[in-house]
């Protein structure tokens, strides 16, 4: 499975979501796709994407938060994952783009490719619902079961390594920083 | 314990004076009041954090969500947090209340916190994170609500350091 694949299959359930992504592929491969004031990309702070998407999620029970997040990511922080576990916001669908290795500087494998399993680490953190996607077809149908769930999910997509030729995109983060602020006010509005 | 209830109890008003909604803590002596009233308390989220830069994420995901937050702590989760103040809260311009219990100072009596006291102003400095000390109860609600103005108009983080004198009663 190709992770341009993937986002592209589950993008237009993203219109009603709030997103936060991590650095990297995800987040220049999103943006290819098409950006939306309701995408946040976290271009640094290895590990964090998930303890945002928490802090969203706890204070804005009305909103579906989705992360995207990566192997490489997720294994700088796996104590998160633990804390996830520990508050279990029934609003956060946790992906974690899985290509056993660190794409952007230069491909060196992580530890899932030497055995690591992190849908099992998530499990055993407590995370009520995880699972593995190796195709398409399944990503796509454990992300709308975990949507319909309401219930904390960690969804490990097993992707190629491999993305796109340039991650530097032509988005300021400070615009898509103030941008996405001033949209989760707006949606604050219309409830 | 000799933690000071009390002063505890001033900090937790002043935090709650400044409208705080979810407070990211990890366990540390001079904190426990202070994580008790906040469990105790149904209108703050606190969480409970393995590490505390985490806390830099829940924070900023709040802050972006529309939700006022503090990060409990002690120096040494500064000095552990320092990649995400700078790679999230700097990078991205979030404003973040941080309290910091300032272990290894005059007075301290357990060696392995002796170290971690050397650093922290110096690196509050490199960071350019202007912060004040808390000594004294009477400082407390007007340098909180300080801080809270500048991290709130300046959109950067700021820092309470809470010192023994505060936090330790002896």
């Amino acid at each position: 499975m190709l992770r341009i694949d993937a986002l592209q299959a589950i993008y237009y359930r993203l219109e009603n979501c709030v997103v936060v992504t991590i650095m990297g592929a995800v987040a220049a491969e999103l943006q290819s796709i098409g950006h939306r004031p309701n995408f946040f990309y976290l271009q640094h702070a290895m590990g964090l994407a998930s303890s945002m998407g928490l802090g969203i999620a706890l204070t804005r029970p009305e909103l579906q938060v989705v992360v995207l997040d990566g192997d490489g990511s997720v294994l700088m922080n796996l104590g998160g994952l633990t804390t996830l576990a520990r508050y279990k916001p029934r609003n956060l669908l946790h992906v974690i783009f899985d290509n056993e290795s660190l794409l952007s500087v230069g491909g060196f494998p992580t530890a899932t490719s030497t055995g690591s399993d992190l849908a099992g680490i998530a499990r055993e953190a407590g995370v009520p619902r995880t699972s593995v996607a190796h195709t398409l077809e399944d990503f796509s149908a454990a992300f709308d079961e975990a949507l319909a769930a309401q219930t904390l999910t960690t969804i490990v997509a097993k992707v190629e390594a491999s993305g796109p030729k340039a991650f530097v995109t032509d988005l300021p983060l400070l615009e898509n920083r103030f941008q996405f602020q001033r949209h989760l006010r707006t949606l604050g509005k219309q409830e | 314990m000799p933690v000071s209830a009390t002063n505890s109890q001033v900090v937790y008003d002043a935090l709650k004076a400044n409208e705080i909604q979810v407070i990211s803590a990890l366990p540390e002596t001079w904190l426990v009041h202070l994580m008790r009233l906040a469990e105790d308390d149904p209108a703050v989220h606190l969480v409970r954090l393995a590490k505390e830069e985490e806390g830099v994420g829940i924070s900023a995901g709040a802050y972006l969500a529309g939700a006022k937050s503090a990060m409990l702590m002690q120096n040494h989760g500064f000095l552990q947090s320092v990649n995400g103040i700078v790679s999230l809260a700097h990078l991205y311009r979030i404003p973040l209340l941080m309290l910091i219990s300032y272990r290894g100072e005059f007075g301290e009596r357990d060696p392995w916190q002796t170290e971690g006291g050397g650093y922290t102003e110096a690196v509050l400095q490199a960071l350019r994170i202007p912060f004040r000390r808390l000594d004294e109860p009477a400082q407390v609600a007007q340098r909180v609500r300080q801080a809270q103005t500048l991290a709130y108009s300046s959109l950067r983080p700021v820092a309470l350091l809470l010192c023994r004198d505060l936090m330790w009663e002896e």
